[in-house]
């Protein structure tokens, strides 16, 4: 149904030996390229977007009902002066709501590591927050703020965001390796020694998972709380493009809107999981390439 | 070689589930000596080392340890090495030392001196990940050796390496411990292990947890490989597996369940 981008490699290339001969950056590139896990899903995307297209000319469907992929390529191209402007506001809220996710969720997860009944008293709240649908309380929320819809949108959005954190981070500083905590004992080490070379290294893994979740969950929360919001003015989000679009029964410029989001969804995952790689390409399980 | 270096004086563990892990334990290890503790697994001998390094504390009873006087002089290397996974082999050695406010350039000397001793050179910034576990093994041998301790405590340190691996760490172990002399307190299921390592092997069985035999081992050091073949080192070993029977019967009537199953 969407627009199929090339997945980027999930693997990283720091592993692998090094080619035998310096090769030519467009050679480096194919091989990078040319792989059964790359190639596999591309050429999925290229069948479906063909039949689709296929269909749609042969079934005469209107465009009001479902536009083929030529035709929201072209509508994209169009529009590209006023819908990539929106995705960048629709970006700044997910990258602001994210961060701010991440600093809330490490130290949240941090207390609650601290002791065992601060996380019991107040790990449930986290779950509520988690559980409270943000469709519910976005409108809420966005009254709170009146005179500042664009902080009410990251928060919303921070609020979908921050619960994987907060609870993988605390899953993870809850797993070190007992002999290793015993060794920091027998050391001497202090409770923030422990912390800071132990426990946090230790959840690093963890938390970059969450990581890796809470960045697309960011962004559905802010394009979620940007139909709730309906805003206009300067900063109209993809949301708003989006909803316009429908309003007015432009769908090609829809599914334009729609792909943005999509593939902008797709870039963060691919993002975060190339920092989670680089992050733990010396050590951890999920970042190492297999010897068989 | 005869001042205590620590002590357990009629020492009971009982854990929080009520499990009588230890009973009446009375072990003095004297300065210099190298004592192995055999048992059988849940006979509480990774125990007697908790208390020896002050990890846990005797429910009744009480530790002796004149030979410690700061938390340097005593070092534990443990079953699976216990290396933290994401530093290297330097920074992992390191640690010790980074604990008490030690730069690493400040004591880059030391840690390399440590890791001389267990021929680790040439591995300073490899990962765990990168290591055989024999030399996973040595780099927690030079973490351990890097604070100069007094007293070693292993526990079961070589029990998952293969036997190659195994004997040739044994036989470097021994060489170190005659050059400096540290008193070392090895737990081991091995039998040879310990009959070749050690001034004395203790027997321990389970259930309490007990000891049952203290079997000094009169061979003069250095050791080499003829005495693992000698008699001498087949009498002992057939002395402590027959204490160690003794100890541990395994119930013969058919309503019994066999221990393997209960323990």
């Amino acid at each position: 149904m969407i627009l199929k981008e090339p997945q980027p490699s999930r693997v990283n290339a720091q592993g692998r030996p090094p080619a035998i001969a310096p090769a030519p950056k467009f050679a480096r590139w194919w091989s990078e390229i040319a792989r059964p896990e790359v190639l596999a899903p591309l050429v999925v995307g290229l069948l479906v977007l063909l039949l689709w297209e296929g269909a749609v000319r042969w079934l005469a469907v209107p465009p009001y009902l479902l536009p083929g992929p030529l035709l929201v390529l072209q509508t994209l191209i169009e529009e590209w002066s006023e819908l990539f402007p929106s995705l960048l506001v629709t970006l700044l809220i997910t990258v602001l709501a994210f961060l701010a996710a991440t600093i809330s969720g490490l130290l949240l997860a941090v207390l609650f590591a601290q002791s065992k009944w601060l996380e019991r008293s107040l790990f449930p709240y986290a779950v509520i927050l988690q559980t409270t649908p943000i469709v519910a309380i976005a409108p809420l929320i966005i009254i709170w703020f009146k005179n500042n819809t664009f902080a009410a949108l990251v928060v919303c959005a921070w609020i979908v965001a921050l619960f994987p954190i907060v609870a993988n981070t605390t899953l993870g500083l809850n797993s070190t390796d007992r002999n290793l905590q015993n060794l920091f004992q027998l050391y001497g080490a202090s409770r923030w020694q422990t912390l800071w070379h132990l426990r946090l290294p230790s959840a690093m893994p963890y938390f970059l998972g969450g990581l890796r979740i809470s960045g697309g969950l960011a962004l559905i929360g802010a394009v979620v709380a940007e139909f709730v919001a309906g805003t206009g003015g300067a900063r109209s989000g993809i949301a708003y493009q989006i909803l316009m679009s429908s309003y007015k029964l432009q769908i090609p410029r829809m599914f334009a809107a729609l792909a943005m989001t999509t593939v902008l969804g797709v870039l963060i995952f691919v993002s975060l999981t190339w920092l989670s790689d680089r992050l733990l390409r010396h050590w951890h399980e999920s970042a190492l390439q297999r010897e068989n | 070689m005869t001042s205590t270096a620590i002590a357990l004086h009629q020492v009971n563990k009982i854990f929080a589930n009520g499990t009588v892990a230890l009973q009446g334990i009375d072990l003095t290890v004297r300065k210099g000596e190298l004592v192995s503790l055999v048992g059988p697994s849940g006979c509480g001998k990774s125990t007697v080392l908790k208390l020896m390094a002050g990890l846990a504390t005797p429910s009744n009873g009480y530790l002796e340890a004149p030979a410690v006087a700061g938390d340097r002089d005593l070092a534990f290397v443990f079953q699976d090495a216990a290396l933290m996974p994401w530093a290297t082999v330097l920074d992992n050695v390191h640690l010790p030392l980074k604990l008490k406010g030690q730069s690493l350039r400040a004591c880059r000397s030391r840690l390399q001196a440590a890791l001389n001793l267990v021929a680790l050179q040439g591995f300073e910034h490899s990962y765990p990940r990168q290591l055989s576990g024999g030399m996973k093994m040595r780099v927690s041998i030079a973490r351990a050796l890097v604070t100069n301790p007094h007293i070693l405590l292993m526990d079961e340190p070589f029990g998952a390496l293969d036997e190659m691996s195994r004997s040739r760490l044994n036989s470097e172990l021994l060489q170190l411990w005659e050059q400096y002399h540290w008193t070392v307190v090895f737990v081991t299921h091995n039998i040879y292990e310990a009959v070749y390592l050690s001034n004395r092997v203790v027997v321990m069985a389970a259930q309490p947890g007990r000891i049952v035999a203290d079997v000094p081992i009169e061979e003069p050091y250095p050791r080499d490989e003829n005495f693992r073949t000698s008699p001498q080192f087949n009498q002992y070993c057939r002395d402590i597996a027959h204490q160690l029977a003794v100890g541990n019967p395994v119930p013969m009537s058919p309503s019994a369940p066999p221990s393997i199953l209960t323990s």
